[in-house]
């Protein structure tokens, strides 16, 4: 194709979004949105299947067989999350095996908020409350993203997640009503997970390197500056709501704009975490990497086995 | 060893609705995709029927050809009711 030719494909692209007609997975795409939605969707998916594993810490642990089947539904979805993600993603062009493998070598990015640990019940409260919370804050608007099928999944996703953020509001709530220990517990909970969620929803607008061409796809539709105040807004009134004390010592409700002020987040911290150098790095990676190479068995097996019963079929029909 | 193949999921959310395409997953053979397709897709009584096809047997029509396959249709209002012009004491029709 000629310059000129790509030229006018990619006028035409851009005018499709922006009377906001979705991309279907065999329409021409610019190779840049390409690898671009490769990149997001495949980060999406793997913190869904990452996110397991801090909580998974906990399913033997839950205090009741109600908390216990409730977690265990949670992460159930998660990994629902995870596959209808990764297949989002597999339309692309890009198959399941090369996406496992970018998470495995590291390529891959996944949310740096799963490299903290869960250290107590009450952090299974925290990651359902702020982190589903933060979550659902960045994907609700994605279900109006202008790929097909990531919209299409975000849809599912989001439909789910909100039991997710019940569950764990209701855990810090019933701790924050408990004893003196038990309150104790969450408040110290809601102090070590506070500053990790909101850098969750991303570097400042002025230091994201992929904001501007994200909003000109629909693939952002806020920015994470406006996405953080709508979280720390809606946040506070409910930590309050149960008597929990959100850990920053400059919050205060600005009534002209509307708006909680808020600390300078530990940007430092993050891109520490973000390059591998968080708590919990990595035991994530390991856990993943070993489920992998100690499942190929039986992958093969279950191969093998349809392989052989496809023969067998065969056979009786000659 | 061979990686498990793509099976497209068509769930039908209830008697009387068609199925309806909803996703993918990957499944060593028909009965693991369904399975598969069960716990990934129905986990809320989304549905009542499931079909796996194998996605390499879907054969589609390619959008770049959307012009001469779609579009003919577009000049052809005489396909629609309200084409004909009639009077309207006329009733029932």
């Amino acid at each position: 194709m000629s310059e000129k030719e790509i030229k006018s494909l990619e006028e035409i692209f851009e005018a499709k979004i922006a009377r906001d007609e979705k991309i279907e997975p065999k329409d021409w795409m610019p190779e840049k949105y390409r690898q671009t939605h490769i990149r997001q969707i495949s980060q999406h998916a793997h913190s869904e299947i990452v996110g397991m594993l801090p909580e998974g810490n906990w399913i033997t642990r839950a205090p009741s067989l109600k908390r216990k089947v409730a977690l265990l539904a949670k992460i159930q979805d998660e990994a629902g999350h995870g596959l209808y993600l990764y297949s989002a993603c597999e339309t692309l062009g890009i198959s399941r095996d090369e996406l496992y493998e970018q998470l495995h070598s590291g390529k891959a990015k996944y949310s740096s908020i799963f490299n903290y640990p869960t250290l107590t019940w009450a952090d299974m409260g925290a990651v359902g409350w702020l982190v589903d919370g933060a979550a659902i804050i960045n994907q609700v608007p994605l279900c109006a993203t202008s790929y097909g099928p990531y919209a299409r999944a975000m849809v599912r996703v989001c439909k789910e997640e909100s039991f997710h953020q019940r569950q764990g509001f209701q855990i810090m709530m019933t701790l924050a009503e408990g004893t003196p220990e038990q309150k104790e517990m969450a408040q110290d909970a809601l102090n070590r997970w506070w500053f990790p969620a909101l850098m969750m929803l991303g570097p400042t607008d002025d230091a994201s390197v992929h904001t501007a061409q994200s909003m000109k796809w629909k693939l952002k539709r806020k920015t994470n500056d406006e996405l953080r105040q709508q979280f720390v807004d809606q946040t506070v009134p409910q930590a309050e709501m149960i008597g929990l004390t959100i850990p920053d010592p400059n919050l205060k409700w600005n009534p002209e704009t509307k708006h909680y002020e808020f600390s300078e987040l530990d940007w430092e911290e993050f891109w520490q975490v973000v390059k591998g150098h968080g708590p919990c790095n990595k035991m994530r990676l390991d856990a993943r990497r070993n489920a992998w190479n100690n499942g190929e068995w039986v992958r093969n097996a279950a191969m093998a086995y349809a392989e052989k019963q496809e023969n067998r079929e065969v056979k009786q029909a000659i | 060893m061979k990686n498990w193949p793509l099976w497209e999921v068509f769930i039908r959310s209830k008697n009387g609705l068609e199925h309806r395409h909803c996703g993918s997953l990957h499944a060593s053979d028909a009965t693991m995709a369904l399975e598969n397709a069960r716990d990934v897709y129905t986990r809320r009584m989304e549905g009542v029927s499931i079909w796996v096809v194998p996605s390499s047997q879907i054969t589609a029509s390619n959008p770049e050809l959307n012009g001469e396959t779609f579009e003919p249709a577009m000049d052809k209002a005489y396909r629609h009711p309200t084409f004909y012009e009639l009077p309207d004491e006329l009733k029932h029709m």
